[in-house]
């Protein structure tokens, strides 16, 4: 990156510091962290979209709806997370490309499964081999973020559809002596008053999505994990910056990473809950209003 | 118009012409076959060989990485075409994949330990898991410990964790020699494996023969064995 890392043997103390800080692994490194947080800023929202339906599947008037998100939350909920996120990369990639196998190819007399091997046509293959590494990368991220929001909807379902059973049948009543027709009381007074009592359950999950980022690299995204292990190994003279083991040093340095970003995350959490808590009919709601006399 | 119908039909043949590409898949934490260099960049030995072999078999070739443990498993599920890292051939992965001819002689094994009294018959011994030394560690009565990458390895024996390391001569060399006596080899080498190939899937013969053929002309005007001595110094085998 510099001119004088032009030959990083050569060079010691400070210089070699600022050269193999800067060098072309490094700035991957660093770059990895914005994969991270682009995962969240993408994930918990899709996450509590599919979490929201799902709730409100679970609590429909429909049965079949009903089963659907019962079903739902009380699968992903009863495997470990890890072995969906094993299998969800798979099942989803070939999946995709069978799908795709079927509309572009021009042979489909043979199976797709022969043996151990999972064959479809050049032309159905996502992405194509063609496609630039960053192209691969990307999908692998877009499968990631469809995992992980599947996973955390389910739980964030079963949050929400716990916190709409804690809204007091008593507000619901009123709503609908009003006049209030189903949709109404639900949108209305339902969902608002829900929050107060989903927030602690969601703030727990936002702070386990966090710690699970680091499962990005089961998903073959090279994320922070993977270079800090990668980057902290040690180096032998074939490569250009060596030196000994030195992943400890990495490793507490995502430590501190993580642990900014829960820190973070709670004074943030915490307003949003002193904001949702106002006026309400709940302890926190109750001691607001006792404080502010 | 017929002329417009030639030329698209023209560009499509040479869009689909352009569309072979293989891809290679390698591990890139194992030293001098295969790593990451401090541009982020596949390097070694194998990167060197796999380009030079891709331009004789006049095949465009893009790289990629995996975790050693489902590289094998990828392969077949087609995520990419061809594994080039440091793969011994062996009977019990050709029952699952092909392996072209060898591009790096059947190499010794060595045992690396913190001391040269090492217990290596019947202490903790440790090992990449899912290699042939793993493999030969476990037959060998000591005790396995088994690490997903080469370099926590020998990691395991600078930290105590194991009593040596069983690994490639090749790759524990460096180690050894910049380890300032830390680091020594203990017992006798082993000769275990039948050379290191590239790994493709059973089905994909046209492959294997286009690779087989430029193999064999790199093995026959030398130009192997001088990448081999670039890279593993005079004491890398030759052909």
């Amino acid at each position: 990156m510099f001119a004088a890392c032009a030959d990083p043997k050569a060079i010691e103390g400070l210089t070699w510091a600022m050269c193999y800080l800067t060098s072309g692994k490094h700035l991957d490194f660093y770059g990895s962290f914005a994969t991270v947080l682009l995962l969240l800023a993408v994930t918990a929202p899709v996450a509590m979209a599919l979490g929201f339906g799902g709730a409100m599947a679970a609590r429909s008037q429909i049965a079949p709806l009903r089963w659907i998100g019962k079903a739902y939350t009380a699968m992903v909920r009863g495997v470990p997370d890890i072995v969906y996120f094993l299998f969800f990369v798979i099942a989803l990639d070939q999946g995709i490309e069978y799908l795709n196998h079927l509309r572009v190819c021009d042979d489909l007399s043979q199976p797709v499964f022969r043996g151990l091997e999972f064959h479809v046509c050049a032309e159905a293959k996502v992405p194509p081999a063609t496609a630039s590494p960053f192209t691969f990368q990307a999908y692998s991220f877009g499968l990631a973020v469809i995992t992980f929001a599947i996973v955390f909807g389910a739980f964030v379902a079963n949050v929400i559809y716990g916190a709409m059973q804690a809204v007091p049948r008593a507000q619901l009543e009123t709503a609908e002596a009003y006049g209030m027709s189903h949709g109404q009381v639900f949108r209305r007074v339902l969902v608002p008053q829900m929050w107060t009592y989903a927030l602690p359950g969601l703030t727990n999950l936002w702070m386990i999505l966090i710690k699970a980022t680091p499962l990005l690299f089961l998903l073959s995204v090279k994320d922070i994990v993977y270079y800090a292990r990668e980057l902290g190994g040690t180096k032998t003279q074939a490569y250009e910056y060596p030196h000994p083991d030195w992943r400890l040093y990495y490793f507490l340095g995502l430590l501190v990473f993580y642990l900014l970003m829960t820190k973070l995350s709670e004074i943030v959490l915490t307003r949003i809950a002193n904001r949702l808590s106002k006026g309400q009919a709940t302890a926190a709601g109750e001691a607001m209003r006792k404080a502010a006399i | 118009m017929k002329k417009l119908l030639l030329a698209s039909a023209l560009i499509m043949t040479a869009g689909f012409a352009s569309a072979d590409v293989v891809r290679l898949a390698t591990e890139g934490a194992y030293p001098p076959f295969n790593f990451i260099d401090d541009k982020g960049e596949v390097a070694g030995f194998e990167r060197e060989f796999g380009d030079e072999v891709c331009k004789r078999a006049a095949l465009e070739c893009t790289w990629t990485t995996n975790e050693w443990d489902s590289i094998i498993p990828n392969l077949q599920s087609g995520n990419y075409d061809v594994i080039i890292a440091g793969m011994s051939i062996t009977d019990e992965r050709s029952k699952v994949i092909t392996f072209s001819d060898n591009y790096y002689p059947p190499a010794a094994s060595a045992y690396l330990a913190a001391s040269a009294d090492a217990d290596i018959k019947t202490g903790t011994v440790s090992a990449q898991v899912g290699t042939i030394q793993a493999a030969y560690v476990a037959e060998s009565g000591a005790t396995l410990l088994e690490f997903p990458t080469p370099d926590e390895t020998v990691a395991a024996v600078r930290n105590g964790e194991a009593a040596a390391v069983f690994a490639d001569k090749d790759y524990l060399r460096p180690f050894a020699d910049e380890s300032n006596g830390a680091l020594v080899f203990v017992g006798e080498d082993i000769a275990i494996g039948g050379g290191v190939g590239l790994g493709m899937r059973q089905s994909d013969t046209e492959l294997k023969g286009k690779m087989d053929t430029a193999i064999k002309s790199m093995k026959a005007d030398g130009s192997l064995n001088a990448l081999i001595e670039k890279y593993f110094g005079a004491e890398g085998l030759k052909f």
